[in-house]
C-alpha cells in the first residue's frame, strides 16, 4: 500500500493542504488516529464502509490499514464531499489523509507526529526574522531584549508574537510574588516609571493548617526585595514595552502547527483555521490560518505548551537533555477584593497541612495586593494519588478554615481561574533547543519549586535565547549558544541548589520537611546527590478500589462556590461551534478504563468542568467533554491516567479572560 | 456610493462586569473591551455591499477617548477602507452622538448609514432613530435582511418586530439599524491586521463639526439587580390564590 501510494506521490505535483490535514500522524502505539482540528469529534463518527478513491480503481475495505496505523473514526465522508481543497493530487483526488511533503510521502510511525511541508500551501504565508509563540513573560522577555540587541548593534530584525488569548495578558495567571532579578536585568530603569510592580512584601508568614489550628512556623521564603503583584498587569505592561521597540504582537492567534521544511528543520508555525463548526464543515465566516515563517522560532507556551510537547518529543529532547520526565501541579487562584480594614498590602502567606492530606503535595498561598485585592490560592502536586481528589472542591475546603475565612467575608471574588505549573526542575529540564528554534520559559521548566517562583527565570532564559537567537541570525552562530548560556547562568546555579526540595516528598511529607530543613538551613544546595522524581503524574493515580469517596460539602455561596459560578468570574468563552479542542486518541477508553477503573479523575480534577460522565437514553454513562469552559490548564493532558486526552489549541481568542491574575 | 459605519467600543460581552464600589456606573479599568457585536455585523453587513459592487468605500466612524482607535483598526483590519476618530472624551448619549453622526455625514455624504440597534453596555436602541430624524432620512432598523437596489436607489430592509419580520422599502440615502440575525460577522486576518496599521484613521473633535455636546443624561446611581429570592412552594390551589392575591396582589 505505502509503495502504491508512493508512486503516485512521484508522479504528481503535491499541494499540502495543511489544515484540512491536520494534525498529522500522532500515535503513541498502534492505535493511531487523524486528529484535525477541523474535523470535530472523529471519534464519535464511524468510519465508512468503504472508502472511494477516485482515479479509477475504487479501493473499498472495511478500514484503511496501513503497517503500523489503523485509521479510525475519522470523518471521511465529510472529506468525500468536499470538492475544494482535499486532494492530494493535483490530478487525481485521491483523498489520501497524509501529510506529504517535498514529492514524497512522510509516514512517522514514532510518536509525536510530525508534519512535513510543502512550500506550494494555499495559506498565505508570512515572513518575519523571529517568530516567537507566546506572550508570556519569556516571549515578550525574549522579544524585547532581542529589540534592545537590535539597537544596540543598529540592525533590526522583524519580530512577530503570536498569542492564543484575546488580549495580552488573558491567559496569565500565577501567584504571584515577583523576585524583580531579571526585569532589573531586562530594564534597569524600571523602577523609575509606573508599572504593576509597586507593592513590595512586607510581611512573609508561613502556617501549618491543621482543621481548626493554624500554627506560626518559620518562613522558608527570603522574599525581601519581592513584590506582590498581578502577573497579568505585568505582562501586559511589558507588551506595551514591546510594542514601543518594534515588536509585532498579535492577540487573538492561536499557533496550531508546526512547519517544517524538507530537512525536517523547524521553519515556522500555522494558526489556526477560523470559521469551522462542530461538524468540521465551513461555516460563513470561514478563514483560511495564515503561516508565519521565521528564521527562528521560539516557543513561550508556557506549562505543558501544545507544540513545545510535541517538538520534545519529535526531537527526543529529554534524552538530549539527559532529563526525567516533567511532574506537576495545579494551581487553582481567586482574585478578591476585601475590606478595607482586612487588608495590609505586601502581606504575603503560604501555608502546609489542612486540607491536603499527608501524602499529597501542596499548600495555600493568599498575598494581598494593592486596591484592596487578595490573590488566594492551593497549588496541588498532581501525582496525588487518590482518583476521588477533586482540587476545585480542596480549595473550596480551605477558604473555610478558621484562620482564612474572616479575612474573606465581606468581601467579592473578582476573578478564577487555574492553571498547572512545573514541579520537576532541575532534573525535568529537557535540551531546549532543536532545529530552527528554541523553547523558553515554563514550556522547558524554569519554576524554583521551594521558592515557588518561575517567573524570573522564566523571563531570563528568554533574554539568554534572544542573545542567541540575535548572534545565530546576524553572526551565524549556533542555537547551542541558548543551552550553554542557560548552564553559566544564575537560573542554573538556582535550580541546582533548589533540585531536591521537592523530590524528597516522594518520601512522605515528613522526610520531606526534615530534608528540606536540611538542604537549606545545612546543606545550602551543596548536597552531593541529586534526588530523582517518581512515577509520572499520570502513573501516580490508585485505582479508585482502594479508595475511598471524599465528601465535599456544597458551597454557601459566601466564602465558597460552585463550579459555573467561578467559571463566570475567569470570563472563559470560546466560539461555542466549533470542533472540540480535546482529542481522545482512543473513544473508548474513558467509559472502558478512566470510569470503572479510576472513577472517571477527569471529571474531576478539570477546575472547569469540562469533563462530565451522563447518562445517556441507553442508561449508559457517556463522557461529555464542554470544550467551552475549558481554562485552557492543560491538567487533563497530564494527569489523564492512560494519556488519552490530547489538549490541542482551539480559535485563537477562546479561553479565559485574566486581566487582575 | 459610500457607505459610513458607526462602531461603539464596548465592554466585551464575555466579561463578567461589576458595580463600581461608588455605585457611578460600571467597572471599565482592566476590563477587556472590544467593538460592540452589533456594530460589527453592521461593518460586516456594508463590507458585504461593498464586496457585491454596490459601494465604492466603507468608512468606520467611532466617538470617544484614544481607547476608540483600537475599536477602529479592528474594523479597518475586517476590511473598511477609511475611519474617523472623533476625539470626545466625555461620555456621549445617544442624542450627542446622533448629532456627530449628522455632522460627520454632511461632510462624507454617504449614501448609507449603518449602525448596530443597540450597544450591549447601555442598550439604548436610540441613536439610529435620532440620526435618521435629524437628518430627514428614512430608517429600517432591527434589520435582519437588506438587499439594495443601485438602480432604483432602494433599499429593501426585512425587519424584525414583535410580531415577527416586516419589510420595508426604503429610499437612499438612509439608515439601517442591524440586528442579530443579519450576518455573522468575518473574523479579521493576520494578514489584514497587519496592513490596517498603515491605514489612514483621521481624528476630528466635535468642535470642529461645530457640534455642541452638552449632556441632556445624567446617571444618578447604578446598581445591581435585587438577588434573586428562594421560591416558595405552595401546597394548594387556595393558598396559591390566597398568595397571589394579598402577597403579591397580581390578582
Amino acid at each position: 500500500m505505502i509503495g502504491f501510494l508512493s508512486i503516485l506521490c512521484k508522479s504528481n505535483s503535491l499541494r499540502s493542504h495543511s489544515s484540512k490535514i491536520s494534525h498529522l500522524i500522532q500515535n503513541s502505539s498502534s492505535k493511531s488516529i487523524f486528529r484535525s482540528t477541523h474535523l470535530s469529534n472523529p471519534i464519535n463518527n464511524s468510519i465508512p464502509s468503504s472508502i472511494q478513491f477516485n482515479f479509477g480503481s475504487p479501493i473499498s475495505s472495511a478500514s484503511f490499514f496501513l503497517p503500523g496505523f489503523s485509521v479510525k473514526g475519522l470523518a471521511f465522508t465529510n472529506w468525500a464531499e468536499k470538492g475544494d481543497g482535499l486532494s492530494l493530487f493535483s490530478n487525481s483526488s485521491l483523498r489520501c489523509p497524509f501529510k506529504e511533503g517535498a514529492g514524497f510521502l512522510r509516514l512517522r510511525s514514532s510518536a509525536g507526529g510530525s508534519r512535513t511541508f510543502s512550500s506550494e500551501s494555499e495559506r498565505e504565508s508570512i515572513n518575519y526574522d523571529v517568530v516567537i509563540v507566546g506572550a508570556g513573560p519569556a516571549g515578550l522577555s525574549a522579544a524585547i531584549r532581542l529589540k534592545q540587541l537590535c539597537r544596540e548593534k543598529d540592525v533590526d530584525l522583524s519580530i512577530c508574537v503570536v498569542e492564543k488569548g484575546a488580549e495580552v495578558g488573558a491567559h496569565i495567571i500565577s501567584g504571584n510574588v515577583f523576585e524583580p532579578r531579571a526585569l532589573d536585568e531586562l530594564f534597569p530603569l524600571w523602577r523609575q516609571e509606573e508599572s504593576p510592580v509597586c507593592v513590595p512584601v512586607s510581611s512573609d508568614k508561613f502556617w501549618l493548617l491543621t482543621k481548626e489550628h493554624a500554627f506560626s512556623l518559620p518562613s522558608p521564603f527570603d522574599n525581601k526585595g519581592n513584590y506582590v503583584i498581578s502577573l497579568s498587569q505585568l505582562v501586559r505592561w511589558m507588551g506595551t514595552k514591546a510594542e514601543e521597540l518594534g515588536v509585532e504582537i498579535y492577540p487573538g492567534f492561536a499557533a496550531s502547527e508546526i512547519l517544517y521544511d524538507a530537512n525536517h528543520k523547524v521553519v515556522g508555525i500555522g494558526t489556526n483555521d477560523m470559521g469551522i463548526s462542530k461538524d468540521g464543515s465551513k461555516r460563513e465566516n470561514f478563514q483560511r490560518g495564515v503561516e508565519l515563517k521565521g528564521r527562528i522560532t521560539l516557543l513561550a507556551e508556557g506549562c505543558r505548551g501544545s507544540l513545545s510537547e510535541k517538538i520534545i518529543r519529535d526531537y527526543n529532547l529529554r534524552e538530549k537533555g539527559n532529563a526525567q520526565h516533567q511532574t506537576y501541579a495545579l494551581g487553582i487562584k481567586e482574585v478578591w477584593e476585601i475590606d478595607e480594614g482586612k487588608h495590609k498590602p505586601g502581606f504575603v502567606l503560604h501555608t502546609v497541612g489542612w486540607p491536603i492530606d499527608s501524602k499529597t503535595y501542596g499548600g495555600s498561598f493568599l498575598y494581598h495586593m494593592k486596591d484592596r485585592q487578595i490573590s488566594i490560592g492551593l497549588v496541588l502536586a498532581l501525582n496525588y494519588r487518590n482518583p476521588f481528589l477533586n482540587p476545585y472542591e480542596e480549595f473550596q475546603k480551605l477558604k473555610h478554615h478558621p484562620a482564612i475565612k474572616p479575612i474573606l467575608e465581606g468581601g467579592t471574588v473578582l476573578q478564577y481561574g487555574a492553571r498547572t505549573l512545573n514541579e520537576g526542575g532541575f532534573q525535568s529540564i529537557p535540551y531546549p533547543v532543536f532545529p530552527g528554534g528554541a523553547i523558553v520559559g515554563c514550556s522547558v521548566g524554569f519554576l524554583n519549586v521551594p521558592k515557588i517562583k518561575g517567573t524570573h527565570t522564566a523571563m531570563k532564559s528568554g533574554m539568554l535565547a534572544a542573545e542567541a537567537v540575535f548572534h545565530t541570525l546576524q553572526e551565524g552562530s549556533s542555537m547551542e549558544a541558548y543551552w550553554d548560556n542557560l548552564k553559566k547562568s544564575w537560573v542554573w546555579e538556582e535550580l541546582y541548589r533548589a533540585r531536591n526540595y521537592r523530590p524528597a516528598f516522594e518520601y512522605g511529607m515528613i522526610p520531606g520537611l526534615a530534608l528540606s530543613a536540611l538542604e537549606h538551613y545545612i546543606l545550602k544546595g551543596r548536597s552531593p546527590l541529586t534526588l530523582k522524581h517518581g512515577k509520572p503524574d499520570h502513573e501516580a493515580t490508585d485505582v479508585a478500589s482502594v479508595h475511598s469517596p471524599i465528601h465535599y460539602s456544597k458551597p454557601d455561596g459566601l466564602v465558597s462556590f460552585d463550579v459555573p459560578t467561578s467559571l463566570y468570574r475567569s470570563n472563559t468563552n470560546h466560539e461555542h461551534d466549533q470542533p472540540a479542542h480535546l482529542h481522545l486518541r482512543d473513544p473508548t477508553i474513558p467509559e472502558r478504563v478512566n470510569l470503572p477503573k479510576y472513577a472517571g479523575p477527569e471529571s474531576r480534577y478539570c477546575p472547569a468542568r469540562v469533563y462530565e460522565y451522563v447518562i445517556n437514553e441507553q442508561g449508559q454513562q457517556k463522557l461529555q467533554i464542554n470544550a467551552q469552559n475549558c481554562l485552557h490548564c492543560k491538567a487533563c493532558d497530564i494527569k489523564d491516567p492512560k494519556q488519552n486526552i490530547e489538549w490541542t489549541v482551539p480559535e485563537g481568542g477562546g479561553g479565559p479572560g485574566y486581566s487582575i491574575m | 456610493m459610500k457607505i459610513m459605519v458607526a462602531v461603539k467600543r464596548v465592554v466585551d460581552y464575555a466579561v463578567k462586569i461589576r458595580v463600581k464600589p461608588d455605585k457611578s456606573g460600571v467597572e471599565t479599568s482592566n476590563v477587556k473591551m472590544s467593538m460592540n457585536p452589533f456594530c460589527e455585523i453592521a461593518l460586516e453587513e456594508a463590507l458585504r455591499i461593498k464586496e457585491a459592487g454596490l459601494a465604492s468605500e466603507v468608512i468606520a466612524v467611532s466617538m470617544g477617548p484614544a481607547q476608540c482607535v483600537d475599536t477602529l483598526r479592528t474594523g479597518l483590519a475586517m476590511g473598511a477602507d477609511r475611519a474617523i476618530h472623533v476625539d470626545s472624551p466625555a461620555t456621549l448619549y445617544p442624542l450627542s452622538v446622533a448629532k456627530l453622526l449628522k455632522a460627520l455625514v454632511d461632510v462624507e455624504k454617504p449614501g448609507l448609514l449603518i449602525l448596530g440597534k443597540q450597544a450591549i453596555d447601555d442598550d439604548c436602541n436610540q441613536t439610529g432613530q435620532m440620526v435618521a430624524g435629524l437628518l430627514k432620512w428614512p430608517q429600517g432598523t432591527f434589520a435582519s435582511k437588506v438587499v439594495l437596489d443601485k438602480e432604483k436607489q432602494v433599499a429593501t430592509v426585512e425587519r424584525e418586530v414583535d410580531g415577527g419580520l416586516e419589510t420595508l422599502c426604503l429610499d437612499l440615502p438612509a439608515v439601517i439599524t442591524t440586528d442579530l440575525r443579519l450576518n455573522q460577522p468575518r473574523y479579521a486576518t493576520l494578514p489584514n491586521i497587519m496592513k490596517a496599521k498603515s491605514k489612514v484613521i483621521k481624528k476630528v473633535t466635535s468642535k470642529e463639526l461645530n457640534v455642541e455636546i452638552k449632556s441632556d443624561l445624567e446617571v444618578v446611581e447604578v446598581h445591581e439587580p435585587p438577588k434573586r429570592k428562594a421560591g416558595v412552594m405552595v401546597s394548594s390551589v387556595d393558598e396559591l390564590i390566597d398568595k397571589l392575591k394579598n402577597e403579591a396582589h397580581v390578582i
